[in-house]
Parts: structure tokens; C-alpha cells; sequence
């Protein structure tokens, strides 16, 4: 989709390099907490606190407040409210189940409203990284660095808490208090993501980098490594492909995303036949035995 | 042990429960309870289902209060945490897919609990070494733990659950849905265990066959009661029927120990006690 030369091509990056910057970081960070939301079992949660986070925003639009705010609003107050009445996940899918159309036709009826220009309005859903101005850009990127550092200091008790509970818990680490940081960090990550990729889109960044990575290794170590390696090549190679043509951004990381999915699926696949024919050969019991 | 213990004979017990009393809505599970655990003592608990077992593991680890009374572990009051508690859970194998390999799992427990940036210390790496070899999980200690069997998984159970040196050391149901073959595997690894370090023991089961060679005592509860004593004190017809309040009777046989006659509403007759 490049219809530009070289010179243009490389005067359009220095133009973009604080998106680009903001994208490479939000892909690291949505590398990163994907562990956690593919490990607690939050998928659907991003996706009911991003049409929130879409709401937010939507209102802030129409009300000429500050855009990223609004945002932040939504998706806090999606993710307190998933944090607080949604400890078991039964719950959790039926309050996300109701909040995620009422907070969509939220967005859509403060878009309705909007007088300005029409851009504004699709990029909440569908991503507008190129169009967020420079001061925007710093807020989405301190938040998305705060984020990751709050992260890294919560990292071992989040993910005992996140695999084994029962004994992490009577190991003293305090599991309440770690889903409420986890849901507030989640809700910051998305906030950020619906103002890069837009409310639609955000699975592609906070879940499918992790999905795929989950897809080829096991390691606790390695796992969050390829996440965040995935997540970074998506949003900044989408962003590269991007800035060339006419297209929206979205739709290149949308896709990167997806096509790593794909061959981790299938180098997983390959790997799991390779364990289990090595399981089934001559029998279990001597495998184990020598 | 401290230091006005040292001229007694018995030493300062690791586990203490003075007058406990634990019930839900209405309902007592037990109350009245004394019991102190030696070093190096292997309690068995038993009960039916819902006779209070986990609870009563739960109060140990700080996790429930009691009604009434205290429980304190090595002289201080049970809390969340306490460093040298090890703790099995009731067994739930773990799903394929979880990102978890064998050794992560022991990992977990030497650092989990640890603020800051994830990153395990050579000594972490060691010890955790030292744990596998010690339960003789090394050949599988880096495969998936969805992949393991449940007695591989258990293996690794004991692994992590050792991991802070535990003077005191907390199983619930540890050989739930293992073979005969397995059991005998994860109860003796526990058992030697007690017998190189002088960890308590306080092991929840349905069955005690299993363990019943390894047991000091075994507190039974049952119909909001519970007694008290060696195997031979307690697995006995007058006992238990005094326990159960209708008749019952301990079958042994071949060395395994079999009670019949238990009431319906304990889903218990055909286990074994
Ligand atoms: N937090 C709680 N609130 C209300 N009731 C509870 C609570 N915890 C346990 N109970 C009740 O107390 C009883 C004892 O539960 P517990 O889990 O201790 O039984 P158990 O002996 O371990 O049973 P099992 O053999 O099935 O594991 C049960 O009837 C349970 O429903
Ligand atoms: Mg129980």
C-alpha cells in the first residue's frame, strides 16, 4: 500500500515518530498484561471495559472535554465495577455481558450528538494514533510507562495469585488487593489502546500477542518475552505500513496480529504432536521410569 | 524450640489449639477443640465431606477465624503467610495450556510471594533444584504441569510446598484421585520429610490406609464431634459408634481398616476410614 517515495515516506516518519513511539510502547504493554488477562481468564472483561472506555470518550468528544480523560473515566469505572461484582467468572461474563451493549449505544448516542468533524467520531472505535496531537501523545505514553513499571514491581504474587491461588494465598499474598490493582491497570491499558487501535479493536493488542505466545511455549519466562515482542511488532510494523498508503492503521495491526497468531498455532500444533508421539512411544510408565 | 521448654521433655509443640469452636450459619462443625502437634508428629485428620477439615486447615493458615478460641503456630497466633507453613491444597489438576512447567510451579512457592521485577536469584534456581531432586521429580520438571499426570502434579505439590523449610506442614487431601502405587509414593515422600526435619504433619484424608503406618494420631470428626488419639484409641467399634451416635463398625482386614455402618447423611460408608 505504499504510493509514496522513500524521501516523503521518511519526512511522514519524523512527522509520526511520537505515535510510533506511543505505539511501541502500548504494544510492549499490551504484550505484558495479555499474560495476564489469557492467565485470569479476562478476555471478554477488555473487551466490555473498552466499549466503556468508548463511551468515556464519546462524551468527552461531545462535551469539548480532553478526549484521553474520558477515556480513562470509562474504563476505570468498567473495570470497578467488574473488579467489584464480578469476583467468580459466571458472574464476571453476565455483568460484562450487560455493561458491553450500554456502554457501545452510549457511545454511539454521545457520537450522534457530536456536531464536529466525522474522523473524531470513527477513530473512538476503529483507531487514530496519527490524529492524537503531541501533548495527548505524552499523556498516552507516561500512563502506558506507569502502567508496565507498576506491573513489573506486582509480577510474581499476580501470577501466583493468577495460577495457583489456594496456595498463594496461604503463602500471605494478598489476593484482593491484586485483582483491584490488576483490574486498574487493565483499565489504564485499555484506555490507552481504544485512543491507539480504537474501542473495537483492543483484543488485537492486549490478547493476541499473549494467545499466541501461550500457543508455542510454556515458560513463564519466554512467554512473556514473545507476548511483548509480538505485541511491539504489531502496533509499530502497523504503523509502518501504514503511514505510506491511505488506509487506517487499525486494519495493519489488526492483521500482523493475527497472521502471528496463525503461525504460533501452527508451530504450536507441530510441537504437541512432536511431545505426544514422543508420550505414546513404547509406553508411559518406562518413559517415566528412566 | 524456646528456651523454657528446653529442660521439659516434651518439646514446645509446633501447632496449638486451645478451646476452637468453628461453625457456619447455625451449624457447628466442632468446637471445644485442644489439640497440640510435637515436632515431627503426623496428625491425620478425617471426617466426611463437609465435617470441617479444610476449615480446620484454613484456621491453621490464618485464613478463617474461629468462633471461639486460638490457634497459634510455633507460639504465635496462626496469620496469613507465616513463612515456615507449607501448605497442599486440595487437589485440582491443573488444565492443559496453563503456563506453568513443573519447575515454575516449586518456583512459585520459593518467590512467589516476592515484590519487584521478576527475576529469580541463582540461589532461587538452586534451591529449586534442590526441591526437585528431593521429591525425584527432576525428569519431568520441565514439561507443561497440564501435560503431568496427577501424581507427577502431587509430586511437585510437596516440592513447592517445602520450599520455605516448613517446621509445620499442612496437606489437604494429598492423594485424592492418585493410585494405590502413587499414593504410597507422595505419602512416603511426606513422611520422610517428618522423619529427616521434624516437620508436623497434619494430613486431611478420606482414606487412611494409605498412611496408616505413618500416623501418630488421627483426630476424627464427625456429627459436629470429634475425637481424639492414636489409630488403635480411635479406630475402634465403641469409639466411633460413641463418635457417630449409631452403631458402627471397624473392619480390619489384611491390614487395611474399613468402618461400616456409618449414617447416610455422611456419604462416608463405603470410604474407609
Ligand atoms: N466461608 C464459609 N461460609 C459458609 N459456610 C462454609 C464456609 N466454609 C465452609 N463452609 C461450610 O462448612 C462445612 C465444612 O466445610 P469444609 O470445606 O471444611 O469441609 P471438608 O471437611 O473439608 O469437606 P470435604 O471432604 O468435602 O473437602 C461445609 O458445610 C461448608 O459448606
Ligand atoms: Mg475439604
Amino acid at each position: 500500500m505504499i504510493t509514496v517515495d522513500w524521501e516523503t515516506y521518511v519526512q511522514l516518519l519524523a512527522l509520526v515518530q511520537n505515535s510510533i513511539i506511543a505505539a511501541a510502547v502500548l504494544g510492549i504493554l499490551g504484550g505484558l498484561i495479555g499474560v495476564f488477562v489469557m492467565q485470569r481468564d479476562m478476555a471478554f472483561a477488555v473487551h466490555g471495559i473498552s466499549e466503556l472506555s468508548f463511551a468515556g470518550a464519546a462524551a468527552a468528544l461531545l462535551l469539548g472535554l480532553n478526549v484521553v480523560a474520558g477515556s480513562l473515566v470509562g474504563s476505570l469505572v468498567a473495570a470497578a465495577l467488574i473488579g467489584l461484582l464480578g469476583a467468580r467468572a459466571r458472574d464476571r461474563n453476565s455483568i460484562i455481558g450487560v455493561l458491553m451493549p450500554f456502554g457501545l449505544g452510549l457511545g454511539i448516542l454521545f457520537l450522534a450528538l457530536y456536531p464536529g468533524r466525522s474522523g473524531n467520531k470513527f477513530g473512538l472505535l476503529t483507531g487514530q494514533i496519527i490524529s492524537v496531537d503531541i501533548p495527548q501523545l505524552g499523556l498516552l505514553i507516561t500512563i502506558s510507562v506507569l502502567v508496565l513499571l507498576v506491573l513489573i514491581v506486582v509480577w510474581r504474587p499476580l501470577t501466583f495469585d493468577s495460577l495457583d491461588p489456594e496456595v498463594a494465598h496461604a503463602r500471605g499474598v494478598p489476593g484482593r488487593p491484586l485483582s483491584f490493582i490488576f483490574m486498574v491497570l487493565l483499565g489504564l491499558a485499555v484506555a490507552v489502546s481504544v485512543q491507539v487501535i480504537g474501542a473495537l479493536l483492543v483484543l488485537a493488542l492486549l490478547v493476541t500477542p499473549a494467545a499466541a505466545a501461550l500457543r508455542v511455549s510454556s515458560s513463564p519466562v519466554l512467554v512473556p518475552v514473545l507476548s511483548m515482542v509480538f505485541g511491539f511488532v504489531s502496533a509499530v510494523g502497523g504503523i509502518l505500513l501504514a503511514i505510506g498508503g491511505s488506509l487506517p492503521i487499525s486494519p495493519y495491526i489488526t492483521t500482523i496480529s493475527f497472521a502471528i497468531y496463525v503461525v504460533c498455532r501452527i508451530v504450536g500444533s507441530r510441537r504437541l504432536s512432536a511431545t505426544s508421539r514422543r508420550l505414546s512411544a513404547p509406553s508411559r510408565r518406562t518413559l517415566e521410569a528412566t | 524450640m524456646t528456651p523454657d521448654t528446653l529442660g521439659s521433655e516434651r518439646p514446645a509443640p509446633v501447632l496449638s489449639i486451645r478451646g476452637g469452636a468453628l461453625g457456619f450459619g447455625g451449624r457447628g462443625l466442632w468446637s471445644g477443640l485442644d489439640l497440640d502437634i510435637a515436632p515431627g508428629e503426623f496428625l491425620a485428620v478425617l471426617g466426611a465431606n463437609g465435617s470441617g477439615k479444610t476449615s480446620l486447615l484454613r484456621a491453621m493458615l490464618g485464613q478463617q477465624r474461629l468462633d471461639a478460641g486460638e490457634v497459634l503456630v510455633a507460639g504465635h497466633p496462626a496469620r496469613r503467610g507465616a513463612r515456615r507453613v507449607g501448605y497442599i491444597p486440595q487437589q485440582k489438576i491443573v488444565p492443559p495450556g496453563t503456563p506453568l512447567r513443573g519447575r515454575d510451579l516449586v518456583m512459585l512457592g520459593v518467590n512467589g510471594h516476592r515484590w519487584g521485577p521478576p527475576i529469580a536469584t541463582r540461589a532461587d534456581h538452586d534451591r529449586v533444584d534442590a526441591l526437585l531432586t528431593a521429591v525425584g521429580a527432576d525428569a519431568y520438571a520441565d514439561r507443561p504441569l497440564g501435560t503431568l499426570s496427577g501424581g507427577e502434579q502431587q509430586r511437585l505439590r510437596v516440592a513447592q510446598s517445602l520450599a520455605d523449610d516448613p517446621v509445620l506442614l499442612l496437606c489437604d487431601e494429598p492423594l485424592m484421585s492418585l493410585d494405590l502405587h502413587h499414593q504410597r509414593e507422595v505419602s512416603e515422600l511426606i513422611d520422610a520429610r517428618r522423619r529427616d526435619h521434624g516437620t508436623a504433619v497434619v494430613f486431611v484424608t478420606h482414606d487412611v490406609n494409605p498412611v496408616l503406618g505413618m500416623v501418630d494420631r488421627i483426630l476424627y470428626l464427625a456429627q459436629g464431634r470429634f475425637t481424639i488419639g492414636t489409630p488403635d484409641e480411635v479406630l475402634r467399634d465403641d469409639v466411633l459408634s460413641g463418635l457417630y451416635g449409631t452403631s458402627v463398625e471397624v473392619i480390619r482386614s489384611r491390614g487395611r481398616v474399613i468402618v461400616v455402618g456409618v449414617p447416610d447423611g455422611d456419604h462416608h460408608h463405603e470410604v474407609i476410614a
